[in-house]
């Protein structure tokens, strides 16, 4: 059996503008020693599945083991093997970066004087040495984040559980953190976490879980995804939105799907399954039709690409109910 | 960048569930105590509004407010002890709230606590906060003419009265304070609370001076007895007979029971809902 387990997880959520299914059946299965990302846009559920692994909130349905632990039977047994981070940086802020460490090391049980040295150890690790001794109150959100993360590792977890945990980071903490959590895995600890970036879940995941509407749409490892997906997309910025239909033509000889085509008609991009040869024959063919243009690339595909070609929709839909919302309101 | 610390850091295995359960109310209480310490302002606030009310009304309403057998300010401090530790114990209110939208609730219940630890610890503060706002309170009175008329041990008895009231509708406090949306909510939510249960008293007035349906509650209004007990153990009763109610009339055992009540009615809503709730 795998170390967490997932199996029809269902939470329904009461709202004014009725039910809200924040997971519709979702299934999860993470093998021990791995990292996996489950990767979605905004209210596809991530958060909610983390609550329901990490003991904050009950499922209406569906089963969750952890460790070969019932995490609805018996949560307190879950919460000694878990490390958790969520979104929001779960900090005292009246504490100093040290004392929010010691206090989470000393509710773990570690007694005083380790928890005491177990906060040095991570001030230093995450370079904290700044928040250590002051009260978070007067810190950045991303050394707030920092301490948030450096919590959920006082104790040295079996399993980590992390709720997008770059979000709010500059790219130097982002790396950091990449960096602290490949080591983890290496140490053999078993890592869940959600993102909306896809550069994000290549970089650390083993595999991916790709979640919409509260259920699993997609699962693999990065490349098996991406091979879905057609690798790489080759987008080409036309001088005269006249050459579109050469454009097109040309694309399409090339790519592995149908092109798009932006809105004024001058910006194409398709996607191709190896990258460098396309982008050179596309440039070569174009030139020869005497097509000028103004910008040529590839780019490696977003969040959007993917769920554009999983479900047939781009992956902003959050907003698109939040539109929905805001309608029922003016009614 | 690795972990240097070896896993597993494992809990002392010696612990029994009590030391346990001690430990964490002990580490969440220190949690509240550094607060109290680094923000100085809310005990500032906590006294603010006393301080104005002995002036108010030691100066401006006294002279108009006759009590049988004593001078005002001797009737009013108990009044105003009370109200200081009612409205004292909002504090756990707003602070459940904050919590509970700063996510660190979720960061405590994703740890192996004890699950009344969260709460154990916030009344703990509360009580601490309110035992400081009490010693103000006295001493305020003390300037303005107020004088203990009992014994050492009836003075200690007060005290401990109130605190003890105090520290029973922390709790009541808490579960407003978990149920409500945002921290903003809260002090408006507790107001309508608070203020009937002070003001409609015999805090600042004598009883008998309410309209009818007015003093039938103020009778049998908690607070009241909270304040003729202190009254009665401060030895700052005036001559006027007491209420014929059995509530004032042993206003020391009303207040108890009533502490005991709160105690068992709120500890175990509020743990219930505190293993709940979870920030947005």
């Amino acid at each position: 059996m795998a170390f967490i387990e997932a199996a029809g997880l269902t939470k329904v959520y009461k709202s004014k503008s009725g039910p809200v299914h924040a997971l519709a059946g979702l299934d999860l299965s993470v093998p021990q020693g791995t990292v996996t990302a489950i990767l979605g846009p905004n209210g596809a559920g991530k958060t909610t599945v983390v609550k329901i692994l990490t003991t904050l909130i009950r499922p209406n349905a569906g089963t969750a083991i952890v460790d070969g632990i019932n995490v609805l039977e018996n949560p307190k047994a879950v919460r000694s093997i878990i490390g958790v981070s969520g979104q929001y940086a779960a900090v005292d802020e009246n504490l100093t970066g040290f004392e929010n460490l010691e206090m989470v090391g000393r509710l773990y049980h570690l007694g005083g004087a380790a928890s005491r040295r177990r906060a040095q150890e991570l001030i230093d690790l995450f370079e904290l040495t700044a928040a250590g001794n002051r009260p978070v109150k007067g810190f950045s959100g991303g050394m707030r984040r920092r301490i948030d993360l450096a919590g959920a590792l006082v104790f040295n977890p079996k399993i980590l559980f992390l709720d997008e945990p770059t979000t709010g980071l500059d790219p130097r903490s982002r790396i950091a953190l990449w960096g602290v959590i490949n080591g983890l895995v290496e140490r053999g600890t078993t890592v869940l976490l959600t993102t909306q970036y896809l550069e994000e879940a290549d970089q650390l995941a083993d595999s991916i879980a790709v979640i919409d509407d509260g259920r699993v749409i997609a699962e693999g490892t990065s490349d098996e995804l991406k091979a879905q997906i057609g690798g790489h997309r080759v987008v080409i910025a036309l001088v005269d939105a006249a050459d579109g239909a050469a454009g097109r033509e040309v694309l399409a000889r090339y790519g592995a799907g149908e092109p798009l085509v932006s809105g004024d008609g001058r910006g194409l991009d398709v996607a191709v399954t190896d990258g460098p040869p396309a982008l050179q024959h596309v440039l070569a063919d174009l030139r020869s039709a005497g097509v000028e243009l103004h910008d040529a690339g590839m780019r490696r595909p977003t969040l959007d690409d993917v769920f554009l070609k999983l479900t047939g929709h781009k992956a902003d839909k959050a907003s698109d109910e939040n539109e929905d919302e805001k309608l029922e309101k003016v009614k | 960048m690795t972990t240097t610390a070896e896993r597993p850091l494992l809990a002392p295995s010696n612990w029994n569930p009590l030391s346990l359960w001690l430990s964490d109310g002990w580490t969440t209480t220190k949690r509240n105590l550094i607060k109290i310490k680094r923000t100085p302002d809310m005990l500032v606030f906590a006294v603010i509004q006393p301080i104005m009310f002995v002036l108010l009304f030691s100066q401006v309403y006294g002279g108009a407010i006759s009590v049988q057998g004593t001078d005002y300010v001797q009737f009013l401090m108990a009044g105003i002890f009370a109200q200081t530790v009612v409205f004292g114990s909002t504090f756990s209110g707003s602070a459940m709230a904050q919590d509970l939208k700063d996510g660190i609730i979720d960061r405590f219940r994703s740890l192996p606590m004890s699950s009344s630890a969260v709460l154990v610890g916030r009344t703990n503060g509360d009580l601490v906060l309110n035992t400081i706002s009490m010693i103000i309170m006295m001493a305020t009175g003390f300037l303005v003419g107020w004088r203990v008329n009992s014994s050492v041990g009836e003075f200690f008895a007060g005290l401990a009265l109130l605190l003890l009231f105090s520290y029973a509708f922390s709790w009541v406090m808490a579960l407003l304070g978990m149920s409500v949306r945002s921290p903003e909510v809260i002090n408006n939510a507790s107001f309508i609370i608070l203020f009937p249960i002070t003001f409609v008293s015999n805090a600042f007035v004598p009883i008998e001076t309410l309209p009818d349906p007015l003093r039938v509650f103020a009778e049998l209004n908690p607070v009241s007895a909270l304040v003729q007990a202190a009254r009665e153990l401060f030895g700052n009763e005036g001559s006027a007979p007491v209420p014929d109610v059995w509530t004032l009339q042993n206003p020391v055992i009303t207040v108890l029971i009533g502490v005991v009540v709160l105690i068992v009615v709120f500890v175990p809503l509020c743990i219930r809902k505190f293993a709940s709730i979870t920030s947005r």
